[in-house]
């Protein structure tokens, strides 16, 4: 057999195949922490959290009303982020003028009572979530058993950042966005209203943590710790990206990801760890992220 | 008229208080700590409902007239050793604790295990598994009561292995509990005839995705996947197995019934577990069953629960015995009258407490029913095999407990 660094060759590649699933999940969660840090400077600690919600709101659809797959991958990023919204109004909005770390405490305390909330209704082990009919199954791609459905969550990640950068960077709303955030007087002198601007963007960001948990729901039991488990090593890929860099947590996500996977075969001790490591030495080497300008 | 009704209410708050202090200080209190994971990874397995069987083992034992208070305290060590050694020493030092039940993972047990020693008071775990609890870090304040890694082992491991699953990959969760049951069972492994191709051991608690690990073991070729671990995580590697097509049999080494509720009996049918108590057993369990359901409707207990209650029971059945000043008095002394008392309850039925603290009672092996075959709720579980209380545990002489003089 055909072997990479003295282990089988499929082994390998099977694991690089998952880290890429794994960084699917860390580049759209990441990337709605960069719109939203860097249009509201809003560090949200409350993103895993919603990307819970988004979980469980799918799992409350199909349980309570029926409502399939395909219909909650819609739906449920518009009801969090309508939820987003409320929580933007009453509470966020009144930090923006204060410094950064009032905003995380914030979101922080938003998190913990959300996911307390959710723990104290649904328990810790979680629902199950069927995978929808139709990707059901897996492919012999040759080195390994691919699940269809985690193709497909790949596919569907890479899409998403796709069209997220595009509106941002491509389109007008996102130049009249990117200009609010460098000077939003100057902007709303133009007739803009970008307080609802601001608004909106907070939830779309929430809404594509939502998107991530619905994605995620089939694969994870939906259970209240799921966004807690992977919150922390998000804010890492951020870190590392660039804090607010939009292509830069895409591109890290996925390349961190794949860095985890292969840590996972030559020392899976570490495998939680390795992207700290990585995270210091960045911050050591380029103190403002790989993709982030130095202010 | 509200600052009247309030005048009155502190009147008679203050007037009440008088007597009700004197005749808390008449009547002695025994105080139980339920020490347990509230909102972690072990939250369903053991969590809010072991407080709820330790409230119901107070019930059916009954205080009511007898000139002394039952007080329980609840605590989350949240999984992690120095926060439940925190919560122990300020219960024994502060609070006047006697007892603390359930007391957490394996981590945290020894931990535990090691304060109610260091200030000479009582503590029965009944949630951990490591079997070290009774061998080399025994001590004489411990007791350990519902299954150890060895128990495990023998029923399940050994079980797989005369099934034909003679070469074994283990996934371990990195920590005490993981390892040493990944040692124990490789034990009966190799006992048996059978060899351990290899192990990964994988990061706790903050792995979610083990696909990467399943593909190792599935590389490996052994006929077994030993998951040394337990909750969310081995409900994790069951579904995963599931969705990568991996056909080698599953070694669920530690299953509780709340796990299989989680995983729904579609995905766990057929899966072989060991629990020393299940709701449906007898007619003991199913009273008992009955009774708890009046606490908590949805929900049936799983064996660390179920140890919580009997534990509790035992303790309030031998505190009366030796009488309740004395009970309190010195927790070395209280522990070994806890040993010497036969124990008898409806969820382990009658058995002994031998002197390194190890409680015995029967293991059962189960597998998991065919959503066809099951007829109700949480009718999950066909018995396929007993093992004797006598054998079900590791030999006295082969645990190397320092308090047992060879």
């Amino acid at each position: 057999m055909f072997m990479i660094l003295g282990y089988p060759a499929p082994l390998m590649f099977g694991q690089l195949l998952l880290g890429l699933i794994n960084g699917a999940f860390y580049a759209l969660l990441s990337l709605g922490l960069a719109v939203i840090f860097g249009m509201l400077n809003i560090v949200n600690f409350a993103h895993g959290a919603f990307f819970m919600l988004g979980a469980f709101v799918a799992w409350g659809l199909l349980e309570f009303l029926g409502v399939n797959y395909w219909f909650a991958l819609l739906l449920a990023p518009v009801i969090v982020g309508i939820f987003g919204i409320l929580l933007e109004k009453t509470l966020i909005s009144r930090l923006y003028k204060l410094d950064h770390l009032y905003g995380l405490l914030l979101t922080f305390g938003m998190a913990l009572i959300i996911e307390g909330l959710a723990r104290n209704q649904f328990g810790s082990s979680g629902m199950p979530y069927r995978i929808p009919a139709i990707l059901q199954g897996a492919t012999n791609v040759g080195f390994m058993f691919l699940p269809n459905y985690r193709a497909w969550v790949v596919v569907a990640s890479a899409i998403m950042c796709l069209v997220t950068w595009l509106i941002i960077e491509k389109t007008s709303i996102g130049a009249t966005l990117r200009a609010a955030t460098e000077n939003a007087p100057l902007v709303q002198a133009f007739g803009i209203n970008v307080p609802r601007m601001i608004t909106l963007t907070y939830a779309g960001g929430v809404a594509l943590a939502a998107f991530a948990g619905v994605l995620a729901a089939p694969i994870y039991s939906v259970n209240p710790n799921m966004g807690a488990n992977f919150i922390i090593t998000v804010f890492a890929v951020v870190v590392i990206g660039g804090m607010g860099s939009i292509l830069g947590s895409i591109v890290t996500g996925f390349g961190l990801g794949i860095v985890e996977g292969l840590t996972k075969v030559f020392y899976p001790q570490g495998s939680a760890t390795v992207i700290f490591v990585v995270m210091v030495i960045v911050l050591l080497v380029r103190p403002a992220g790989l993709f982030g300008k130095a202010a | 008229m509200t600052l009247l009704s309030r005048r009155t209410l502190i009147a008679t708050a203050a007037a009440s208080s008088v007597p009700l202090a004197a005749a808390r200080a008449q009547k002695p209190t025994l105080k139980i700590g339920v020490l347990t994971d509230l909102a972690g990874p072990y939250q369903d397995i053991v969590g809010p409902i072991t407080v709820e069987a330790a409230r119901q083992a107070v019930e059916d034992f009954g205080v009511a007239g007898k000139g002394y208070n039952v007080e329980i305290l609840v605590g989350d060590h949240q999984n992690k050793p120095d926060v439940g050694a925190g919560i122990t020493r300020q219960w024994y030092d502060r609070d006047g604790v006697d007892i603390v039940v359930e007391g957490g993972s394996s981590a945290v047990a020894l931990a535990v295990s090691e304060v109610a020693r260091d200030k000479n008071k009582v503590y029965i775990n009944s949630g951990g598994a490591t079997s070290d609890l009774t061998g080399v870090r025994c001590n004489a304040n411990t007791i350990h009561w519902v299954y150890d890694t060895y128990m495990l082992g023998r029923s399940t491991g050994g079980a797989l292995v005369k099934s034909g699953g003679d070469s074994w990959f283990f996934i371990t969760a990195d920590y005490a509990f993981g390892h040493a049951l990944t040692r124990d069972v490789s034990e009966f492994v190799t006992a048996a005839g059978g060899k351990v191709m290899g192990k990964v051991a994988t990061p706790f608690p903050a792995t979610t995705d083990f696909s990467a690990f399943l593909l190792q073991a599935q590389a490996s070729g052994a006929k077994v996947i030993g998951l040394a671990n337990a909750g969310s995580d081995t409900i994790n590697c069951i579904k995963q197995a599931k969705e990568f097509g991996i056909t080698q049999t599953l070694g669920g080494l530690l299953v509780f019934i709340s796990d299989i509720h989680s995983l729904g009996l579609e995905v766990a049918q057929g899966l072989v577990c060991t629990e020393s108590f299940y709701w449906d057993l007898n007619d003991r369990t199913r009273a008992f069953s009955a009774r708890m359901r009046k606490r908590v409707p949805e929900r049936r207990l799983g064996m660390a629960q179920a140890g919580a209650y009997a534990s509790t029971l035992h303790f309030l059945k031998t505190a009366e015995a030796m009488g309740i000043a004395e009970a309190k008095k010195d927790g070395a002394a209280t522990t070994a009258r806890l040993k010497a008392m036969p124990a008898d309850d409806d969820c382990f039925g009658a058995g002994i407490i031998r002197p390194d603290g190890r409680k015995l009672h029967p293991s059962y092996l189960f597998q998991v029913k065919k959503p066809s075959e099951s007829k109700g709720p949480w009718d999950y579980y066909k018995v396929m095999a007993t093992t004797p209380s006598e054998e079900a545990f590791r030999p006295l002489k082969d645990g190397n407990c320092p308090l047992i003089k060879t």
